[in-house]
């Protein structure tokens, strides 16, 4: 088993509570899988929340597609619509 | 030959002419720069208080490759990227863009991508407080539709 660590941000954060989480994965699993696990481990909330369409989801800090699969120790973010400059 | 690119993300202020004067490399003929300030007032409120958030490490990488997408795209000597953090209040810099060029053309139009990128795709997020409520600001239509823009363009070019 091998961690991956979740982090939250901005609005997101706010509505979770939390700025992030770790979810023990013992094999790469999709990011929409990761997500249904997120919900099963805190709160079905959560996964309503992160299956947005409006949430972006970086790993190792790139933007990829919920089919991305999420690798043992990677750096998992979710994003929501950024309002920068 | 590869530009001069320097980036931060920080809380403190920063000196536009310093900026500014730091981008006339040799070679340069033309430097055009862009200053963004908190407004006093948004959508008919009375700001009190801008806070930004980022996504530290993310967001100077986005900010190198929208500087690198520029590159490929004018003749670019310098670009400066500066964008803070933190607590801001109305009157604020909030995020300076200088680019140098060897002419004015390719130096004005690769500030301008270089901000309307800055605004869609770097991981920052602004929450504003007036005196009555406090939101998190969603990306607004007309900075999505100006990035689109570009990138037609850039479509259109090949």
């Amino acid at each position: 088993m091998s961690e991956v660590t979740v982090q939250f941000f901005a609005s997101l954060r706010e509505a979770l509570g939390k700025d992030r989480v770790t979810v023990l994965l013992d094999g790469s699993l999709s990011v929409g899988d990761l997500i249904i696990k997120i919900g099963a481990l805190e709160d079905a909330a959560w996964q309503t929340a992160l299956e947005s369409p409006d949430i972006l989801v970086a790993v190792n800090q790139t933007l990829v597609e919920r089919s991305h699969e999420v690798q043992p120790g990677d750096e998992v973010a979710f994003l929501p619509p950024v309002t920068g400059g | 030959m590869a530009a001069l690119i320097k980036i931060s993300v920080q809380s403190a202020d920063f000196d536009i002419g310093a900026e500014t004067a730091a981008l006339a490399i040799a070679g340069t003929g033309g430097i055009n720069t862009f200053l963004g300030v908190v407004r006093h007032q948004n959508d008919n409120a009375d700001v009190r208080c801008l806070r930004l958030e980022h996504y530290p490490g993310m967001t100077e990488g986005q900010i190198r490759t929208i500087i690198e997408e520029a590159e490929n795209r004018w003749g670019l000597l310098a670009a400066t990227v500066i964008h803070r953090i933190g607590d801001l209040y109305p009157g604020d810099q909030i995020v300076f863009v200088g680019v140098a060029s060897p002419h004015r053309g390719d130096a004005f139009d690769a500030c301008e991508f270089i901000i309307d990128f800055l605004k869609t795709r770097a991981t920052f997020w602004k929450k504003e407080f007036t005196p009555d409520s406090d939101r998190w600001l969603t990306t607004r239509q007309t900075d999505l539709d100006t990035a689109s823009a570009w990138q037609a363009s850039e479509a259109d070019s090949h």
